[in-house]
């Protein structure tokens, strides 16, 4: 059986608040990433999304718990696990093409400078940033700004790409284009993602897999939605597919209701194999779809309740 | 409408300068006074002389003849205790310049590792907090004292008092270079001399660059103190001497040369600032 990129076994987070009490923001968490795998978690704020990022990327350590990257423990920050952050993180003193130069030349130390600056530009015309490589962020937009940082992580070509909450910062219609490049690129990279968002649509439209959480502290992973909707989707056709409002429905009845209640909900709940449930395909056909696909998942899978 | 806008406050300005010069030319204006000596003596000596109404304070347009006649000869050099005004300026700011530099030096690494290091931060801190508020010129007697030299004194307590500003603000800048940059620094896996030299460094290069400005101001003021004690050569002796004189004139020139060298420092190290300084 293949070891899957990522797999994360048990981890859990505590705070020590300062009267003594101890705070469980998430707890006995369970999954696993594919290679290739887009995979998006949604949960409120509130129930540790950006410290299981930041656990998976290596700045972060859980409190118990193990993350295995390839078969490896995960003991720090690595090239391998690229990270885009929220509020893009671009050095104001360096150009769009130092930006990016600064990780590559960490990448690969011994590469001369024309090589790096070739490298880079190739990523620069990737997220259609060409003609802007020596300005400054205080220069570009904030989608201007995004793309660096999306160049900046694709460019040291990472096994897999970690993005806390990249777009929430942009407008819609700019979350819109930037969401579908990124779409494009996953596309023609094969590049392993997992996200962080809380907004429902971008999920089904980015992800292969959406991991719900429910509320903190002690947050859980209610279960696992597989998106049944072709790849090839797009922001237009997306939402004349079939399957669409039922994952979108089931995405935001758990949101607003059952993520509250889901623990008292639940009392044969199995945190080491959160259920994984496909609302997509119509009622009728569900048992068809129960068997998954060989590409989406490569682990024996839970009964789906 | 926009141009003439423009040219407000320089008229202003300029009416300012001349409201003062003419208030000065007003208060200094030589009075008629009864003769309170021998009116044969008085021709003798001649009438402001008799009457003593004739202040060693001067007119504008003597303070201007004076300032014109240092101005066509800066740099002469008449024994030790008459050289040209530029001369003496010239010692001052070398001294400044090498006081400072040298505080840099010791300033800009300690603060780097004050900032990085909270356990140094906290073990420094009360030797800083008591040995900041000390004036710099307290330190003169014990530097004339083991350095035996007054030339390597003044330089000594420019060190000092350039010191602190610029050790705060570097401690300062580098602990609070955002979090972020040190992350992105950290998923490269970026070494840590590269991170402190291509992350740090220019991050929290405006803030030193602040410091650096608040000490070169400083040590401008503490030069002309430093230089009345240790005497010899520099713009303070210089103003000492001319009191000596009873020269008014003199000192009144001082003044000026003192805060234009003063305003040409500090816009030199605003300049740096601003070439360092990025908005985000």
């Amino acid at each position: 059986m293949n070891e899957p990129l990522i797999r994360v076994e048990g981890i859990s987070k505590k705070f020590t608040g300062r009267d003594g009490t101890i705070t469980t923001v998430f707890d006995d968490l369970h999954f696993a990433i594919e290679p290739g795998e887009f995979v998006c978690l949604i949960g409120h704020s509130g129930c540790g999304k950006t410290t299981i990022l930041n656990v998976l990327s290596g700045l972060d350590q859980s409190s118990s718990g193990y993350v295995f990257v390839g078969g490896r423990e995960v003991s720090g920050p690595s090239l391998d696990r690229a990270v885009i952050f929220q509020g893009h993180a671009l050095m104001p003193w360096l150009t769009v093409m130092g930006n990016i130069a600064f990780a590559v030349s960490s990448r690969w130390p011994q590469w001369n400078k024309s090589k790096v600056r070739k490298h880079c530009q190739q990523y620069i015309d990737l997220v259609n940033l060409t003609g802007s490589e020596k300005k400054r962020p205080a220069e570009l937009s904030g989608g201007m700004k995004q793309r660096v940082g999306i160049a900046r992580a694709l460019a040291i070509q990472p096994k897999m790409l970690l993005m806390d909450e990249p777009f929430s910062a942009l407008d819609a219609l700019t979350r819109g284009v930037l969401q579908e490049e990124v779409l494009r690129i996953c596309a023609e990279t094969r590049q392993t993602v997992f996200m962080i968002t809380h907004d429902v649509d971008e999920a089904i439209l980015l992800a292969d897999k959406i991991i719900l959480m429910t509320n903190g502290p002690r947050a859980k992973i209610a279960e696992i939605v597989v998106n049944t909707m072709p790849r090839s989707r797009t922001r237009h056709n997306l939402h004349k597919h079939p399957h669409y409002y039922r994952i979108r429905n089931h995405l935001i009845d758990f949101l607003v209701d059952r993520s509250k209640v889901f623990a008292s909900d639940t009392p044969d709940y199995d945190p080491r194999h959160p259920p994984l449930v496909t609302p997509g395909p119509d009622p009728d056909e569900a048992v068809a779809a129960q068997m998954p696909k060989p590409a989406l998942t490569g682990k024996p899978l839970a009964v789906v309740r | 409408m926009n141009r003439l806008m423009n040219w407000r406050a320089p008229l202003l300005s300029l009416l300012v300068l001349l409201l003062t010069i003419g208030t000065w030319h007003a208060l200094t204006l030589p009075k008629a006074a009864p003769q309170t000596v021998d009116a044969e003596y008085a021709a003798l000596v001649g009438a402001a002389a008799a009457t003593g109404q004739k202040s060693a304070f001067p007119t504008p347009a003597d303070f201007g003849a004076k300032v014109w006649q240092h101005l066509k000869e800066p740099f002469y050099d008449r024994g030790s205790n008459d050289k040209g005004i530029g001369i003496q300026l010239g010692y001052s700011v070398v001294r400044v310049l090498t006081g400072y530099l040298l505080a840099a030096l010791v300033a800009v690494p300690l603060g780097f590792l004050i900032g990085m290091s909270p356990t140094v931060y906290r073990a420094l801190d009360p030797f800083i907090q008591v040995l900041k508020p000390i004036s710099p010129l307290a330190w003169m007697p014990l530097a004339l004292f083991t350095l035996k030299d007054s030339s390597i004194s003044a330089i000594f307590v420019i060190f000092i008092c350039s010191l602190w500003p610029m050790l705060i603000n570097t401690a300062f800048g580098v602990a609070s270079v955002r979090r972020e940059w040190l992350n992105v620094a950290r998923t490269l896996e970026v070494g840590p001399l590269r991170t402190a030299f291509r992350v740090i460094l220019p991050a929290a290069a405006p803030t030193i660059m602040t410091g650096m400005r608040i000490s070169i101001g400083i040590a401008w003021l503490v030069i002309v103190a430093a230089e009345m004690l240790v005497g010899g050569t520099g713009i303070g002796y210089f103003v000492w001497n001319e009191w000596n004189n009873l020269s008014i004139t003199n000192i009144l020139t001082a003044i000026l040369a003192i805060g234009l060298v003063g305003m040409l420092l500090d816009l030199t190290l605003a300049r740096l600032t601003r070439l360092v300084t990025f908005p985000e």
